[in-house]
């Protein structure tokens, strides 16, 4: 969509920053806002552009650098952890041959960690973009991974 | 023979749709109108019926049968067998009986007033929830009471808080109708993200009418005319099912201009929040609800007369709102029933962990925490000795075996009345590593802290790196003395209550399982923590 399409479906006012800053980083392939989203976004609002930076910097969900075209996002917070999150984190590390905060060289994924994702009823939890996929085994993770580089 | 009227109630929650209800949906009308049943049963998809971590669940009545982890695979099996039959398919059946009741109603140990549709009504479809009486409460408040009319009734009813440590209801909406200013807000909280917490998500997807009506209600007593609900950014389904809602009651008359011919306007905006746990907060909330990085603000003044852009607002918990129809239609006295003289109503919880039957209950206040664990979750999964419970999520209190008879209520629980509002209990066996969890829960904070003060951003990083050399056996018992320093002076210099509240998770923890800390201190990490790895 039009940059200047997404914005106009919402009203000018600062209260609703965080949710245009979502659609502008949703319409993104590489998942992440652009100076010019920012730039958009400050003028569009009325917003000192600094206001804008600040804002989007402190919220984990928002990212400033290009991200994977899928974003994984394992919970780790205690509920996970009990379940056994650190062995998904470890296999998916493995499989991706990256650390957590990095993205593959392929473009493809970035790995993350978040806190409790209130799904912990079926913990261990990862995120795949906007997916909840749960009862992970290290085995489950993997194969997601895989049936996501098949399907491209 | 065919059995008449049947209801079949499938749980489409987020666990179910990512256990992949939806297929389980798509075979079940198939194959009903394969045989000719469509019409005498009916489908209904209804929120959560209680149930975690059993994949897609469903329910038939009036048989009151429950079935776990169905698969499309299974679905020809429950229609050839139970529907035509009327014989259940064993293999597929939960041994627990989840409660669905009418208001108040006891069921076994659970008492639903908060959750009387969820799992019952298809939240999707406005006239459901009327069917069960919703926006009556509306009606009355409306037509019939003087906004402090509606005041009062909450007062007397005695509500508090369910988000944080118990504030009454009542007091707060009086402070903010009698705070000047033109313009007025009643914001929902709905930013869930105390860890193992999930009650608000189950109410917002199983109930949402309930909640546009409590706001429309307390817009009525403030005299506000704009409502927001600031939900957690990752709640997709809550916010799709809000939209939804707030799009049917516009076209019902029931949000928007002059509702039901009173006079009276109001309507409800959805904003998503984006990733940051200490926007829980209040103040944190509105800040970042004004398009800011979401910092607690200096308090006072307080939300009740500085609040959204600076003006009178009512900030409150969606369990708290959850309330208040039914106070409204049923009376402070009814409502009074319910629970203990200073703590009346009911309690929502989510039991999870090592338990049989893991999900989501709602009890009375004063409950003992006994009968929530062995009652209501079915006792320790494998029949295995319990070792800890770690109740209100990260920022909690770990409680032990012999705390089981504690009453939960805001008063009985005294200075660890927060943890209540969260209604998180995790269960722990004795396979449990209490230095592995209480290392998870301090990663937690490091990572929430939102920086802004000294003691918890410096904090939240020492507690995080001395646990791991207590673990890793390079620390003696002094570094466990000097984490009790911490968090006491995290807990009188920190700014918010996140940096308060770590205190409470560190001490119970150390207090209770002394010798594990210190056998770590000497020996190094247990088989648990290998197992984890010594995450540092
Ligand atoms: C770190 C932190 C996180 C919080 N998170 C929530 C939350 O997710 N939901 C909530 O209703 N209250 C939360 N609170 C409490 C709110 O500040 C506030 O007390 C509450 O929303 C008031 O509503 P109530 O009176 O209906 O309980 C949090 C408080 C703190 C300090
Ligand atoms: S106590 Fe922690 S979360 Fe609260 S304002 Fe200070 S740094 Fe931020
Ligand atoms: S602890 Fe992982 S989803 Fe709640």
């Amino acid at each position: 969509m039009e940059k200047k399409a997404i914005l106009e479906k919402f009203p000018r006012s600062p209260d609703v920053l965080l949710a245009l800053l979502h659609a502008l980083q949703r319409a993104n392939p590489q998942n992440y806002l652009t100076h010019e989203d920012l730039e958009l976004a400050a003028q569009y609002l009325g917003l000192p552009l600094s206001r804008v930076r600040d804002a989007v910097t402190f919220y984990t969900m928002f990212s400033l650098k290009p991200r994977g075209k899928h974003i994984i996002r394992v919970c780790a917070s205690p509920n996970c952890h009990l379940a056994g999150a650190w062995s998904v984190l470890e296999e998916l590390k493995g499989e991706l041959g990256i650390d957590v905060g990095e993205t593959t060289p392929d473009g493809l994924f970035t790995l993350e960690c978040t806190s409790c994702l209130g799904v912990c009823g079926v913990a261990p939890v990862m995120m795949v973009d906007e997916e909840v996929v749960g009862n992970l085994t290290p085995l489950r993770a993997r194969e997601v991974i895989r049936r996501i580089r098949e399907g491209g | 023979m065919r059995p008449a009227r049947t209801h079949v109630l499938v749980a489409v929650d987020e666990e179910a749709r990512l256990s992949g209800v939806e297929q389980v949906l798509t075979a079940l009308h198939q194959i009903l109108s394969e045989y000719g049943l469509s019409e005498e049963v009916r489908v209904v998809e209804t929120g959560t019926l209680g149930i975690s971590g059993q994949g897609v669940v469903l329910a038939v009545y009036p048989d009151a049968v429950f079935y776990g982890r169905v698969r499309p695979e299974d679905v020809r099996e429950i229609v050839e067998v139970h529907l035509l039959k009327g014989r259940p398919v064993e293999r597929l059946r939960l041994p627990t009986a989840a409660p669905v009741a009418r208001p108040g109603e006891i069921l076994g140990r659970q008492t639903r007033i908060v959750l009387r549709n969820v799992g019952v009504i298809n939240p999707e479809n406005i006239e459901e929830y009327i069917a069960q009486g919703g926006y009556e409460a509306l009606a009355k408040a409306l037509s019939g009471m003087k906004p402090e009319e509606v005041i009062e009734e909450i007062r007397r009813a005695g509500l508090r808080g369910r988000g944080g440590a118990g504030f009454p209801t009542g007091v707060k909406w009086q402070a903010v109708r009698s705070a000047p200013g033109p313009e007025k807000y009643v914001i929902c909280n709905a930013d869930e993200g105390e860890p193992g917490t999930f009650k608000d998500r189950l109410i917002l997807e199983g109930d949402p009418h309930r909640i546009l009506e409590a706001m429309t209600i307390a817009g009525y007593a403030v005299g506000a005319r704009l409502g927001i609900i600031y939900v957690r950014g990752e709640y997709a389904l809550s916010i799709r099912r809000l939209e939804h809602a707030i799009r049917q009651a516009r076209e019902y008359g029931l949000l928007g201009k002059n509702i039901l011919e009173s006079g009276f306007s109001f309507d409800v905006e959805v904003r998503p929040g984006a990733g940051a746990y200490v926007c829980g907060e209040e103040t944190a909330l509105i800040e970042s609800l004004e398009g800011k990085r979401g910092w607690p603000r200096i308090r006072p003044p307080y939300p009740v007369t500085h609040g959204f852009w600076g003006r009178p607002t009512v900030v409150n918990n969606v369990e708290t709102l959850a309330n208040v129809p039914d106070i409204v239609v049923r009376g402070a006295g009814w409502y009074r029933t319910f629970g203990t003289p200073t703590c009346p109503g009911t309690k929502v919880y989510t039991i999870l962990g090592h338990v049989r039957f893991p999900g989501l209950v709602e009890v009375e206040m004063g409950t003992p925490l006994r009968v929530l664990i062995y009652e209501l979750g079915g006792g320790v999964r494998d029949d295995r000795p319990l070792k800890a419970v770690l109740i209100g999520g990260a920022a909690g209190a770990f409680l032990t075996p012999k705390d089981l008879d504690v009453r939960l209520d805001f008063d009985s629980l005294a200075g660890r009345a927060a943890v209540l509002g969260s209604g998180a209990v995790l269960v722990m066996d004795d396979s449990s590593c209490i230095v592995d969890m209480l290392t998870s829960i301090l990663h937690f904070f490091r990572h929430e802290s939102c920086g802004q003060c000294v003691p918890c951003r410096v904090g939240t990083d020492l507690l995080v790196r001395l646990l791991a050399e207590v673990r890793r056996g390079e620390a003696g018992p002094e570094a466990l003395r000097r984490m009790v320093e911490i968090v006491e002076a995290m807990r009188l210099g920190s700014l918010c209550p996140l940096g308060q509240s770590v205190a409470l998770p560190v001490r119970s923890a150390l207090e209770n399982f002394q010798e594990e800390f210190l056998a770590h201190a000497q020996g190094g990490p247990c088989a648990v923590c290998h197992a984890q790895g010594g995450r540092a």
